[in-house]
């Protein structure tokens, strides 16, 4: 792999995570709201305290929060801090720490996303792969129709129906959370035994609807390999329609479906946000949830931020990961 | 005493193809499409063989057809593919499937893409050999690929590298060695060097001269190209919608070409020594759709007659090696 | 899930990779007789497209019709009985804060599915507009615009969406929620029709095109707008389809306008008042179920617009 090309894109993860940074300045300022104001306003008026005094608690908070200082030195400091993760205190959890919440709810979201993106595109593409090879049992194609209606549907839409199926009517699934409320985290087997089954509906749901999509590429990007001249010297050569099928069809065919992957890792994470809002699942989700229902821009901005960042390297290591799969790739402009 | 008998030379050879009235239809929507409709030749081991036509006269037709490549929705309707005595078109499908590459193999048109992009050139050797139930270490099938590349005169590092990094023709002299690979007796050439400039397409075809003499195999070349034909084959056999009109060896085909076709398709060339107006054949192919009854090359034929309207001319032996299917040769004289 | 990036997954390459109809030079004249034999060949192979416009059909027909049935101001809170299952009087029931859940969804749907076609149509018509200046200028041009839209799409549109939700003063109204949404929905549609268009541009019938003497607006609207229209209404969809999601999916996190009965809300409403879990199921139903009839409809349409496009993906008889 070239030097150049690990850089160029190495440059473009810091492009995007510096318009990510700047967006997240900009766009609160630009509503020239204060979210302190704002806060203890809602505060004040729900307790019914008395609103005068609120001002100079505002400019105290303020300061302490750094909100006095001239734009562009917010700015710098706000880069800095960003560079080292610091995201300020939670508003709504005062004295918590963003980045303390954050790294909670960080790993469940990682391990949901992980596990599901890497089913649905590994189940996903093979079955696509069988529906474009014309030598494949007829049952396969049965398959396709529900698989694509699902796909049309928004991962949290088939999290309702499954939690209603089946934690709600048959109480086979738990219906809420991570674990087990009330159960201390640790080791044990019982305890992963009760994370796996807390994590089924969730994951479910974004499986089973990611599926169809990769099927139904796979499936058109069979059909394209097929028609290849390579395929049809694979096949003047006598080749088994094993080999043909998984190292001239597949192989060829998984290029575009890698970068796809790449595309799509957005809507995944958005989706997949909305999931766990639905399962309360302690995700970056529910954190977020919780974030905008108390009106906690700091911590709102630290999980904007964070889920950006994560797309980015994500993307970057994809990246990296390409030119493995396509030998053509580094050697271009790339 | 012993007597020696001095071995016989002038024993015929074998013939090691015999195509009988293979016939190949593509059925669209709207009917069948005759692509190939009833061709007949042989061809001996070591001997080569043109197949020239315009487009879609159903030369690659063949090509695909003997090495039972055709897809749906064409279909080998009838007739007989016979090499070394077996009838290919009677096997079934992993029958075939083993004996391709082996008993007769194909370089296609094309080599830009015939190669797999994503695998090195020595794997995509070395799958085919595989596949064909050839077990060897890793040190004799490296040994092997390294004489197979040297055969088609490329350098053993030419193994390791990619399609991508490899020019045209070098592609193409790859996907020749990967049709001599387990020494077929029959090669089938489809336009190897369609896409290739001359200077290339001289190396290339000197390539197949040579593996082919090394061989002893057979060697049909398909294309369009009658300067190469000239210069590469014994036979030629000059095909018009899907049927054989002439079939003969190509110093007759130049100097005295039988078929009223073939010998439009001569006068047509441009020669360095006269010069003249191009002079091409006028009309278009018929439509392999709805064939019209008798001879098809009728509407664009200057020595047209009353039987011609009728009748479809077989193709049939004149004079000895010379075969052409047209009426002024088979009136009872 | 990002603005109008199609549903989750289908992006994927080929599955709106749409290509040219067939080459203006090399079609065939097909006599009228042929023509309907291939529509109807077409009908019996690929279901989607009027399987996915009856769906439509049928939703847009129980909103027209829902209108003459009901109460529209039923749909505010406090107006009937709360919490009360399905019933003549009540056919779809009330939540818990009191709405006629039937109100709620004849009066709300057409908002949701507003915002989605506002957004959408603004997402194509700025993208289409930014692919066609970026595929003319070519160069420097072309390249800001790549870069713009290969950044902006790489960034998960729903989270600045929140961002800027959440700093607007008073919250999001309905217009304004759909303008918020259309202002990430060009970034797709210009990547995708700008790509689309320099495939059409090396194709040989524009040159031939050229080369017969057309002149530059006759070859884009008698050459390029033919094989393009398929594309654009397929991208509309796409648009549309993702934009609604994107509404949905900020109503459900409670920054979207909080007294329109738009169907986000009252999923916001069922996730806040547990409802799934308490037994109301009249409340979350209906919604779940006209969502996934639009998601549905859109997405075969789009599908069954696909394979007219690009003939490569038709199943052969």
């Amino acid at each position: 792999m070239r030097p150049d090309y690990v850089l160029k894109r190495f440059a473009i993860f810091l492009l995007i995570t510096w318009v990510a940074a700047t967006l997240n300045f900009l766009i609160p300022r630009l509503g020239s709201r204060s979210p302190i104001e704002d806060k203890l306003m809602t505060q004040a008026a729900t307790g019914g305290y008395l609103q005068q005094g609120v001002a100079e608690m505002v400019k105290e908070y303020e300061a302490k929060f750094g909100l006095d200082r001239p734009l562009w030195q917010q700015y710098l400091t706000y880069l800095g801090d960003v560079a080292r993760f610091d995201f300020n205190y939670s508003i709504a959890n005062y004295p918590r720490r963003v980045v303390d919440i954050l790294l909670e709810g960080l790993p469940w979201t990682m391990g949901l996303l992980t596990m599901t993106t890497l089913i649905s595109f590994v189940v996903g593409n093979l079955l696509g792969a069988f529906l474009g090879w014309p030598r494949a049992p007829r049952w396969i194609h049965y398959l396709m129709p529900p698989l694509l209606a699902l796909h049309a549907l928004p991962f949290f839409l088939l999290g309702l129906v499954l939690v209603y199926i089946f934690a709600f009517t048959f109480q086979v699934l738990p219906l809420y959370g991570g674990f087990t409320t009330g159960t201390m985290p640790n080791w044990s087997l019982t305890f992963i035994l009760d994370v796996l089954s807390h994590a089924v509906l969730p994951a479910a749901s974004i499986v089973l609807v990611s599926i169809g999509g990769w099927a139904l590429g796979m499936r058109a990007m069979m059909v394209t390999t097929q028609g290849e001249d390579y395929t049809n010297f694979a096949d003047a050569k006598g080749l088994l329609p094993k080999t043909i099928f998984f190292h001239y069809a597949i192989r060829n065919a998984l290029l575009p479906q890698v970068t796809a992957l790449a595309l799509v890792l957005g809507q995944i994470l958005s989706g997949a946000v909305l999931v766990e809002v639905i399962f309360g699942y302690p995700g970056i989700g529910t954190v977020l949830f919780q974030a905008i229902r108390g009106s906690d821009f700091f911590l709102v901005q630290g999980i904007v931020f964070i889920v950006i960042i994560s797309i980015g390297i994500t993307t970057f290591i994809l990246d990296l990961i390409y030119p493995l799969l396509d030998p053509r790739i580094s050697y271009q402009r790339g | 005493m012993a007597i020696q008998i001095p071995p016989d030379t002038t024993r015929v050879q074998a013939d090691v193809l015999s195509v009988r009235d293979l016939r190949v239809y593509y059925h669209t929507p709207r009917g069948a499409v005759r692509a190939v409709d009833g061709v007949t030749f042989d061809i001996k081991a070591g001997e080569r063989m043109g197949l020239v036509g315009e487009s879609g006269s159903g030369k690659t037709t063949i090509a695909l057809a003997l090495m039972q490549l055709i897809r749906p929705p064409g279909r080998i309707e009838g007739g007989e593919v016979l090499v070394d005595g077996l009838d290919l078109l009677k096997l079934n499908a992993e029958q075939m499937r083993q004996r391709r590459l082996a008993l007769i193999a194909m370089v296609a048109q094309g080599a830009m893409n015939s190669l797999n992009p994503v695998i090195r050139v020595r794997d995509q050797i070395v799958d085919a050999l595989k596949d064909h139930g050839l077990k060897q270490t890793k040190a004799e099938l490296a040994g092997r690929i390294s004489s197979l590349l040297q055969r088609v005169g490329l350098g053993p590092q030419v193994a390791d590298m990619f399609p991508h990094e490899l020019s045209g023709g070098m592609k193409q002299r790859v996907c020749i060695a990967i049709a001599i690979s387990m020494s077929p007796k029959v090669i089938i050439a489809d336009e190897p060097t369609s896409a290739l400039d001359v200077v290339v397409q001289r190396q290339v075809m000197e390539t197949l001269r040579n593996v082919q003499l090394d061989l002893g195999a057979a060697i049909i070349l398909v294309g369009h190209d009658m300067g190469l034909m000239a210069q590469a084959v014994d036979r030629l056999g000059v095909m018009y919608a899907g049927t054989l009109a002439e079939l003969c060896s190509v110093r007759h085909i130049f100097e005295e070409p039988l078929h009223p076709y073939s010998q439009l398709l001569i006068a047509s060339l441009p020669s360095l020594d006269k010069k003249g107006v191009f002079q091409g054949i006028p009309g278009l192919p018929p439509s392999l759709l709805n064939k019209p009854k008798g001879c098809p090359f009728r509407p664009r034929c200057p020595q047209a007659f009353a039987r011609c309207e009728t009748e479809e001319p077989k193709l049939t032996e004149v004079k000895p090696g010379r075969f052409v299917s047209c009426h002024l040769y088979t009136e009872a004289s | 899930m990002s603005v109008v990036t199609p549903a989750p997954g289908n992006s994927g390459a080929g599955a709106i990779s749409l290509s040219p109809v067939i080459d203006t030079a090399s079609s065939l004249r097909a006599t009228s007789g042929e023509r309907v034999t291939a529509v109807r060949g077409y009908m019996r192979r690929n279901m989607s497209l009027p399987v996915g416009l009856t769906l439509l059909a049928i939703l847009a027909v129980f909103l027209v019709v829902g209108r003459f049935m009901v109460d529209l101001e039923e749909s505010r809170p406090v107006s009937v009985m709360t919490l009360q299952p399905p019933s003549w009087e009540l056919p779809f029931g009330s939540d818990r804060q009191g709405r006629n859940m039937f109100a709620v969804a004849v009066a709300g749907t057409p908002m949701t599915l507003q915002i989605g076609l506002i957004a959408g149509f603004l997402g194509v018509g700025i993208g289409a507009t930014l692919a066609f200046v970026a595929a003319y200028y070519g160069g420097k041009v072309d390249n800001i615009i790549k870069s713009m839209v290969d950044t902006g799409l790489t960034i998960p549109g729903l989270m600045i969406l929140i961002t800027v939700a959440m700093n607007v003063r008073g919250g999001l109204g309905v217009t304004q929620m759909a303008l918020v949404v259309a202002s990430l929905a060009w970034l797709y549609p210009t990547r995708t029709i700008r790509s689309q268009l320099l495939t059409l541009r090396e194709r040989g019938y524009i040159q031939i095109a050229q080369m017969s003497g057309m002149s530059g607006p006759e070859i884009i609207v008698r050459e390029m707008l033919p094989n393009l229209l398929p594309y654009l209404v397929a991208a509309l969809v796409n648009s549309t389809s993702a934009a609604i999601l994107a509404s949905i999916g900020l109503e459900v996190l409670g920054l979207g306008p909080f007294e329109a009965p738009t169907i986000g809300m009252t999923l916001y409403w069922v996730n806040y008042n547990a409802a799934i879990i308490n037994g109301w199921w009249w409340w979350w139903v209906p919604p779940i179920v006209v969502i996934g009839t639009v998601f549905i409809g859109l997405f075969l349409v789009a599908i069954g617009l696909d394979e007219i496009a690009n003939p490569r993906l038709r199943r052969t008889v």
